[in-house]
C-alpha cells in the first residue's frame, strides 16, 4: 500500500510538468479550437534561448522574464506571418502548417544549440521537499508554478475584459464580430499566451529532463493528452488531466510487468482513450451538442 | 432629414451565387424602417451586407462615411448594432456577461454599468436571470438578451433579423412595443427585417418589400400594409 | 442547475470533395499510364526502386485519402497498418514459404480486420480524440514489433530479411524492374477499386458521412457498419502497400514504421489534396523526394529547409494539387473556347 501511495505522489510530482503543458495546450485550443503540435517545439526553443541568456551572464530571473516576453512576442509574430494567412485554408492544411513548424523550429535549434544534453537550472533547489524522499523542492516548485499559473488564467478569463473578449471570440467568433471584438487578433493574442505559458513549462521541465532539441516531445504529446483527458475547454480540467496521466504513466511503469520506458507511452495513451470512449468531451468538457 | 444610410447598388454574392441585384434604398437619421420579404429573398442578405459579412459590391454609406472595405468589428464600432438571425447569444456565458460584451468596445466603465441597469429596467426578466447562463433563458428571454446586447453599444442605428422567429405572439408584441420605445426615447434609428409583416409595419414609419434579391415596392408602412398586393402576399387577407 | 449544453453548427471538419471531381479525366489518365508504363525502360534500376516506392507511398496515401478524404475520419495512425501488413508479408514468406503475391491478399485482408477492429472504438471519437488515439496506435506499434513475446515471429529489434523475388516465367527484366510492373499493376487494380467503392452506394454514404453524421444517421445510413468499414477498407490497402514495401526493400524492422511514416503519410494527403485520389501520387513523390532535396540543399538545416518547403506549398496551394489541376482544367478550358 506504501508503494502505491508513493507511486501516487511521484505521479504527481512529474504530473506537474503535464500540467503546465496541458495548459498552454489548452490555451492554444481555445483560440484556434485546434491542437498546435509544434508547441513543444516552440517552448524547448523558448527554453534554450533564457539558457543562451544565462550563458551570457544574465541572472535566472532576469533570463526567465526576458525570454517571457520573447516567447509572447514570438507567438504573436508566428500566428500573424505563418498562419494568418491560413485562416481561410481547410484545417487539415492548417496542420500541415504546425508540422511544417514543428520541423523548422527542431532543425533550427538543432543547429544553433547541437544535440547534446546541457543541464538547466531550477530556481527551486534540489533538496527532498519537506523530508520527503519522493518530491523534490524543484517538483514541489513545478506544482506551485502551475497551480499558480491556474490562478492566474481563471482570474484573467472570469474577471478581465480582455479575457471576456477571448472567450466571446473563441466561443462565437461571428457574434463577437458583431459586439465590436477584433477575432483576429484574439487568435493572435491566444498565440502570444499560449507560447509564453509553454516557455514557462519548457523552463520548468528543463532541469529534469535536461535540455537538448528533442526533450519536449514525450512531453507534449503527454500534455495533450492530458489536456484531451480533462476536456479541451477547461483549464482546471487540464491541470487535474496533467496529474492524471502523470500517475498512470507512473502505475503502469511499476505495477505492468514488462513495460520498458517505451511502452509507457501508448499504454498511457490508451488508457486515455479509453476513458474518451466512455466520456467523449473529457473529464471535465462539456458535452457538445450538435444541431444538423 | 439627414440620411443616416445610403445603399447604392448593392449586390451580394454567395460564392457564384448572386442574391442581391442592385438594391437601392436609404434610411432617414430617427426612423424605424422595416424590410419585408419571403424566406430566401434577401432580407438577411442585406442586412449581412451592410455588416460586410457577405462578398458585395456596391455603395453603402453611414453618416457620410463609406463603409465599404471595412471589416465586420469596425464597422460595429462606428455605431451600428446587429441583432442577427438566430440571436448569436453566448450561450456559455452569464446574462450580464453578454451584456458587458456588449458594451465591450467602450471605454466609459461608469456608463456601462448604468446602462446595465437601463437593460434591466427595459427588460425586468433579464434581471432575474442576470447571473444564469444564458443558453438557459427561453426564446423570447434570449431574444430580448440580443436586443439589450445590441442596445448596451449605444448604436445610433439598430439591425434586426427576424427578431419575432419562434416566438409566441405575446412575447413579440412586447419585444415590438419596446423597440418602439427605445427609437423614441433613445433615438435609435431600427431596420428591422421581418416576416412577421403586420406588426412590422405597426411599427414601422417606411416599408420596403423585397422578392428575388430586388426591392418590388417601397413606401411609408401605411401605404405598404394598404397596398391590395401586400395584404394578399404578406398579411394574409 | 442543468450541465449547459453548447449547441453547435460548424462546417465539417474535412471539406467536401464534389464526388464528380474525386478522379481525373479520362484523357489525363491515359496519359498518367502511359507515363507509368513507358519510366522504367528509360532509368537505371535505383531509380525503378523508388519509382516502385512512389507507387507503395501512393497506395498508403489513397488509403488514407478515403479514410479521412472520403469518410472524414482523421487518421494519424496509418503507419501501425503498414506495418502489419509489411510484416505479414515477411513472414509468411520467410517462416511459411509463401509465393510473395499471395502474401498481399493476406496482409490485405489481415489489416481489414485489424481496422475494422479498431474502427469500433473509434466509433466514438472524432477530429482531435480520434488523431490522438491514432496517434497512439501509431507509436505503440514499433515497441509491440520489438516486445519479446513475438521475437521469434518478428525477429525482435533487428527485423527480418525479405527475399526480393525474380521475374516469373524467366522474362528479360531486373529483379527492380519486375517489381516494378507487378506493384503497378496492383496499384492500378487497387485505384480503380477505390474509384468506383466511392462511386457506389458505399461511397455515398461515406461522404455523407463525412459532411454531416447526423444527418446522414437520420437519412437510415448505418453510421457504425460504414465508418468501420472505411477504416477497414483503408487499413486493408495500407496493408497491402505494406506488405509490397517489405518485398521492396528486402526487411522489415520496428523502426522502419514509426510516426514519422504516419506523419508523412498525412502531410503526402494533404498536398496532394485530400479526397482527391489522383493527388496520392502528388503527394507520394513530395514526401519521398522533398527531403532528399532538403538534405540536398542544407545538410545541418534540412528539417528547417523541408518546413520551409512545406510552408511554401501550402501557401500556393492551400487546396494541394487538386487546385494545381482545377487551375490547370480551367487553362485548358480557355484555351480550347480560344
Amino acid at each position: 500500500m506504501e508503494l502505491f501511495t508513493n507511486q501516487i505522489l511521484a505521479g504527481i510530482a512529474t504530473g506537474a510538468i503535464y500540467a503546465c503543458m496541458a495548459l498552454a495546450v489548452v490555451m492554444i485550443y481555445q483560440a484556434i479550437d485546434h491542437l498546435n503540435f509544434a508547441q513543444g517545439e516552440m517552448a524547448m526553443f523558448s527554453t534554450f534561448v533564457c539558457w543562451q541568456l544565462m550563458q551570457w551572464g544574465v541572472p535566472y530571473w532576469g533570463a526567465f522574464l526576458i525570454t517571457l516576453v520573447f516567447s509572447f512576442a514570438g507567438g504573436i509574430a508566428i500566428e500573424r506571418l505563418l498562419f494568418k494567412p491560413l485562416a481561410k485554408a481547410p484545417i487539415l492544411t492548417n496542420v500541415a502548417g504546425f508540422i511544417a513548424l514543428y520541423a523548422i523550429i527542431n532543425s533550427v535549434a538543432g543547429l544553433i544549440w547541437d544535440f547534446t544534453i546541457k543541464q538547466f537550472p531550477t530556481p527551486f533547489g534540489s533538496s527532498p521537499f519537506l523530508g520527503s524522499q519522493l518530491i523534490s523542492t524543484h517538483q514541489a516548485g513545478m506544482i506551485g508554478v502551475t497551480l499558480m499559473l491556474l490562478l492566474l488564467l481563471f482570474f484573467f478569463f472570469r474577471f478581465t475584459r480582455m479575457g471576456l473578449a477571448m472567450r466571446a471570440a473563441a466561443s462565437l467568433p461571428e457574434s463577437a464580430r458583431l459586439v465590436g471584438i477584433n477575432t483576429s487578433w484574439m487568435i493572435a493574442l491566444g498565440w502570444g499566451m499560449a507560447a509564453a505559458i509553454g516557455a514557462i513549462a519548457g523552463m520548468l521541465i528543463a532541469p529534469v529532463v535536461f535540455l537538448e532539441p528533442n526533450m519536449m516531445l514525450g512531453v507534449l504529446i503527454y500534455g495533450f493528452a492530458a489536456a484531451v483527458l480533462g476536456g479541451l475547454t477547461s483549464p482546471l480540467g487540464a491541470v487535474v488531466g496533467g496529474f492524471l496521466v502523470g500517475i498512470f504513466e507512473n502505475l503502469v511503469g511499476t505495477y505492468i510487468p514488462g513495460v520498458g520506458n517505451e511502452l509507457k507511452l501508448p499504454i498511457a495513451l490508451a488508457l486515455i482513450v479509453t476513458v474518451l470512449v466512455v466520456k467523449p468531451a473529457g473529464l471535465f468538457g462539456r458535452p457538445i451538442v450538435k444541431r444538423v | 432629414m439627414t440620411a443616416m444610410l445610403n445603399i447604392k447598388d448593392l449586390r451580394a454574392y454567395y460564392g457564384q451565387v448572386q442574391a442581391l441585384h442592385g438594391l437601392e434604398f436609404a434610411l432617414n437619421q430617427g426612423s424605424v424602417t422595416t424590410l419585408l420579404g419571403a424566406n430566401g429573398a434577401g432580407k438577411t442578405t442585406t442586412l449581412r451586407a451592410i455588416c460586410n459579412m457577405v462578398r458585395s459590391t456596391g455603395a453603402i454609406e453611414f453618416d457620410g462615411a463609406s463603409l465599404t472595405g471595412r471589416s465586420t468589428e469596425n464597422i460595429v464600432r462606428l455605431g451600428i448594432a446587429h441583432v442577427p438571425q438566430g440571436r448569436g447569444t453566448f450561450t456559455t456565458m452569464t446574462v450580464e456577461e453578454n451584456l458587458q460584451l456588449g458594451a465591450i468596445t467602450r471605454k466609459d466603465k461608469a456608463g456601462v454599468v448604468s446602462d446595465i441597469e437601463r437593460m434591466y429596467d427595459h427588460f425586468p426578466v433579464l434581471k432575474e436571470r442576470h447571473t444564469q447562463q444564458a443558453g438557459t433563458l427561453s426564446g423570447g428571454e434570449q431574444q430580448m438578451l440580443a436586443v439589450a446586447r445590441a442596445l448596451m453599444l449605444r448604436p445610433r442605428l439598430m439591425l434586426l433579423d427576424e427578431p419575432s422567429f419562434g416566438l409566441a405572439p405575446l412575447i413579440v408584441r412586447d419585444l415590438f412595443k419596446i423597440l418602439g420605445k427605445i427609437n423614441r426615447e433613445d433615438r435609435v434609428t431600427i431596420l428591422v427585417v421581418e416576416q412577421n409583416a403586420q406588426l412590422a409595419l405597426e411599427l414601422a414609419d417606411k416599408a420596403y418589400v423585397i422578392e428575388t434579391g430586388r426591392i418590388v415596392m417601397s413606401g411609408s408602412a401605411a401605404e405598404i400594409a394598404n397596398n391590395e398586393d401586400v395584404r394578399k402576399s404578406y398579411l394574409g387577407y | 442547475m442543468s450541465a449547459v449544453q453548447e449547441v453547435v453548427t460548424e462546417a465539417p471538419a474535412v471539406e467536401a470533395v464534389p464526388k464528380r471531381a474525386m478522379t481525373l479525366g479520362y484523357g489525363a489518365s491515359m496519359v498518367m499510364l502511359v507515363l507509368l508504363i513507358m519510366a522504367p525502360v528509360f532509368v537505371k534500376n535505383f531509380i525503378i526502386f523508388q519509382l516502385t516506392m512512389l507507387l507503395i507511398y501512393a497506395l498508403a496515401v489513397l488509403a488514407l485519402n478515403i479514410l479521412t478524404g472520403g469518410s472524414g475520419q482523421f487518421s494519424l495512425g496509418q503507419s501501425a497498418f503498414y506495418a502489419v501488413g509489411a510484416y505479414t508479408s515477411a513472414i509468411l514468406m520467410e517462416h511459411a514459404g509463401m509465393n510473395y503475391a499471395l502474401t498481399l491478399p493476406v496482409a490485405g485482408v489481415v489489416c481489414f480486420g485489424f481496422g475494422f477492429l479498431f474502427g469500433q472504438p473509434a466509433l466514438r471519437l472524432s477530429g482531435v480524440y480520434l488523431a490522438l488515439a491514432t496517434f497512439a496506435l501509431a507509436t505503440a506499434m514499433p515497441q509491440l514489433l520489438k516486445l519479446g513475446y513475438f521475437e521469434h515471429w518478428t525477429g525482435g529489434v533487428q527485423g527480418l530479411v525479405v527475399t526480393k523475388p525474380d521475374a516469373p516465367f524467366g522474362l528479360p527484366m531486373s529483379q527492380d524492374m519486375w517489381l516494378y510492373y507487378f506493384t503497378l499493376a496492383v496499384t492500378i487494380a487497387i485505384y480503380i477499386f477505390s474509384v468506383n467503392l466511392l462511386k457506389s452506394r458505399s461511397g455515398r454514404a461515406f461522404m455523407a458521412i463525412r459532411d454531416n453524421e447526423i444527418a446522414a444517421s437520420a437519412m437510415g445510413i448505418d453510421v457504425a457498419l460504414y465508418k468501420t468499414l472505411a477504416f477497414g477498407v483503408s487499413a486493408g490497402i495500407t496493408g497491402v502497400a505494406g506488405g509490397l514495401g517489405a518485398i521492396a526493400v528486402q526487411f522489415v524492422a520496428p523502426d522502419g514504421y514509426t510516426i514519422t511514416l504516419a506523419i508523412s503519410l498525412f502531410l503526402g494527403m494533404v498536398v496532394g489534396g485530400v479526397g482527391w485520389l489522383p493527388g496520392s501520387i502528388v503527394g507520394s513523390a513530395f514526401i519521398i523526394f522533398v527531403p532528399n532535396i532538403a538534405e540536398g540543399i542544407s545538410k545541418g538545416l534540412s528539417g528547417a529547409v523541408f518546413g520551409v518547403l512545406l510552408f511554401l506549398v501550402i501557401f500556393l496551394v492551400p487546396h494541394g494539387a487538386r487546385q494545381v489541376a482545377i487551375v490547370a482544367q480551367q487553362l485548358i478550358g480557355k484555351l480550347k473556347r480560344n
